[in-house]
């Protein structure tokens, strides 16, 4: 039996046991399409340059009970600053309360997604955005994540209410039984004019296997601020597709940043979407890779309402025989008049047999906008490594002085200080940056 | 401590320096002029280690040891400093975290020990009054949006903080206006001392009025065609470059 029909298999046995889940018809209709559509070949143009039906090929394990992680396990896998955060742990796909800590009850309001659908507080919220991110994928890798949906989380945040702690979120794959698929499922909400920082990042243990289809979608009200950092740096046996969409229901602000520094196969599809006028939003990412990794960023900003303000910023530094893909779409809707929308890629090569694929998508049907967009493919600049090594710096160290430069205009919007240091010594780490 | 002998170099097919000869020695100024295309950058890159110029004849030996078998990285080390015509922009790489890494890279050659924050704090702040350098320079990316004067003057930073035995400096003056000049100069003699040497390359002699050479030499044509002492610069202000083209010519 292949993968896809183990894992309708699975479904089915899944549904058999939880039918009166609130949340059964979303995954039903979810399952509908997954079986329809299949997993995306290299055929689908979304997935032109990304093979993940490969990864489909081998024998994965669907674990839907918690797995037996102690606290002690991932204790040293922690982020730093995790003491003064609120630290919500998924262990294969499924959020676990016992590994989770909550720094300050009533900062943060923490439901089972299950839980949340049927609750009289936040059923409506539920209902009218859990499965948006749909709308904008079209293929069967989003449809699987909802159909699976279990073990999820809803985080909400008080109306005009500051969290006090960043929130960490940690989606551990548990590999030392086997291959594990793992799809963790979470809905955030901040609520009017409230403010929320959020990390997530992805660590798999064990030396099997590992394949993560997460899907986060984090509904951003009026005058409402988001900051959200992913941070993907798990091991070479490890992929992932991770889908964050943001909502932006009113005039509000979202700021996201997206590092990825190491992994097999690592796919982000990165919704911004615009449904009030004013809203702003900042897109950063910075790939760094080596090896035989390969990073495909798909992006997409969608401005339906105007005076919609968007800057996205995408480096990449690709090495040995990693793989690069930045596909970055604008759309702007007939209404969106005023828009201002900004997208730049850069890149650059330090093998010959490295690769990028850059593509930058504008679909523009309102007449009074700015927009623009570019993209570039280089090299190290030699004159600057000149200028560095006649400094008496080694060649290794001016190549990662140089790497990291190019960087800081991406690093420099990491705004969490104990974030921004931890990602600024795993480049360095990356970049065999000799301390002295 | 430097002895170029006759030292032919060319940039892909094109043969710019034909035979230089020249020996410097610790404690003098030396200072090279000549017209433009006469082969003064060149001769600065070939010792310096840039590149794709191509070494075709001669030796270049310092402190007895074979300059042209080193990286430039090595040559640093060993104590050679070139002041930049054109100081390179690197935008994210601050002045500081740039500086840090030379100069304990150099001490790491020289098989010093790291300098630690305090002491390395210390030498910046006494090094960037020399200069007369805003300390606001310290933490922007290097040389990003600096102007012609401050770009020159952290190049004399950056050798008074590596101590080298010996700083050539490419047309350092180009571009200054005379304040700036002025200081410049007063970084590099307050550096010079009997045990280190100095190379000035400058197509005017208006920087020698502040940084006095012991010897002039005239590169024209990818030889020096004159050699002499610091009348020899007042006597080319005067007459201008065609005096030696026909001199060369006859």
């Amino acid at each position: 039996m292949n993968t896809v029909e183990n894992i309708k298999e699975q479904l089915n046995r899944l549904y058999s046991d939880k039918k009166e889940s609130g949340l059964h018809a979303i995954r039903q209709n979810a399952f509908l399409q997954f079986d329809k559509l299949g997993i995306p070949g290299v055929r689908h143009e979304e997935w032109k340059y990304t093979r993940i039906n490969a990864l489909f090929n081998k024998e994965f394990r669907f674990p839907y009970t918690e797995s037996n992680l102690l606290r002690n396990d991932w204790q040293s896998l922690r982020l730093p600053g995790a003491d003064d955060a609120h630290e919500l742990v998924f262990v294969n796909g499924i959020f676990s309360p016992e590994l989770s800590v909550l720094r300050r009850p009533g900062d943060l309001v923490l439901l089972p997604l299950e839980e949340a659908a049927n609750s009289e507080q936040y059923a409506k919220t539920i209902a009218a955005n859990l499965g948006h991110s749909s709308r904008y994928a079209k293929d069967g890798i989003n449809a699987l994540n909802t159909a699976w949906m279990y073990g999820g989380l809803f985080v909400h945040v008080q109306e005009k209410h500051q969290t006090a702690h960043p929130v960490y979120i940690y989606h551990i794959t548990d590999t030392r039984k086997g291959n594990v698929l793992s799809q963790p499922r979470s809905l955030v909400h901040l609520g009017r004019a409230s403010g929320l920082k959020v990390v997530e990042t992805f660590l798999t243990i064990g030396s099997q296997e590992s394949f993560t289809n997460q899907v986060i979608e984090l509904i951003v009200e009026e005058d409402a601020q988001l900051e959200y950092y992913k941070i993907q740096n798990d091991g070479l046996h490890a992929s992932q597709v991770s889908t964050t969409h943001v909502r932006q229901t009113g005039k509000s602000f979202a700021h996201t940043v997206t590092i990825s520094l190491n992994g097999n196969l690592v796919r982000n599809n990165l919704n911004i979407v615009m449904e009030a006028p004013h809203c702003e939003s900042h897109l950063y990412g910075l790939y760094l890779l080596k090896g035989h990794s390969h990073i495909d960023n798909h992006t997409l900003v969608d401005n339906v309402q105007p005076h919609c303000f968007s800057n996205e910023l995408y480096k990449g530094v690709l090495d040995e025989h990693a793989t690069g893909v930045f596909n970055g779409k604008i759309f702007v809707r007939q209404d969106a008049q005023k828009t201002n929308a900004y997208q730049s890629n850069k890149n650059i090569l330090l093998s010959d047999t490295a690769t990028v694929n850059t593509k930058p998508q504008l679909e523009i049907f309102a007449d009074d906008v700015k927009c623009s967009h570019g993209c570039t493919i280089g090299s190290i600049d030699t004159e600057a490594m000149f200028y560095l090594k006649s400094r008496g710096i080694t060649e290794k160290n001016a190549r990662s002085l140089l790497m990291h430069a190019f960087a800081e205009d991406v690093l420099e919007n990491i705004k969490l200080p104990f974030i921004r240091s931890y990602v600024d010594q795993l480049i360095s780490e990356r970049l065999e940056f000799d301390l002295l | 401590m430097l002895k170029i002998s006759n030292l032919h170099a060319r940039i892909e097919e094109k043969q710019i320096l034909k035979g230089i000869n020249l020996e410097i020695k610790p404690g003098e100024v030396h200072a090279i002029m000549g017209p433009n295309g006469s082969g003064k950058s060149t001769l600065a890159s070939v010792l310096a280690g840039r590149e794709h110029f191509e070494v075709t004849e001669g030796s270049v030996t310092f402190d007895g040891k074979d300059l042209l078998e080193l990286a430039p990285e090595e040559r640093a080390g060993e104590g050679l400093f070139l002041a930049f015509q054109y100081p390179v922009e690197i935008p994210g790489l601050t002045t500081t975290n740039f500086i840090k890494t030379a100069v304990n890279e150099v001490r790491k050659y020289r098989g010093q020990e790291p300098l630690d924050a305090v002491g390395f704090l210390k030498l910046m702040k006494e090094k960037m009054a020399l200069m007369e350098m805003d300390q606001s320079l310290l933490s922007r990316s290097l040389n990003e949006g600096f102007s012609g004067g401050e770009k020159k003057r952290n190049e004399i930073f950056q050798m008074a903080m590596l101590e080298p035995k010996l700083a050539i400096l490419d047309e350092t003056d180009s571009g200054l206006d005379i304040d700036a000049i002025r200081i410049v100069a007063n970084g590099v003699n307050r550096f010079r001392n009997e045990n280190n040497a100095v190379l000035v390359i400058t197509h005017y002699q208006r920087l020698l009025d502040y940084i006095v050479p012991d010897f002039v030499h005239v590169l024209y044509n990818g030889r020096i065609v004159k050699s002499g002492t610091r009348e020899l610069a007042l006597e080319l202000e005067e007459k201008g470059y065609d005096f030696i083209k026909s001199e060369v010519a006859v």
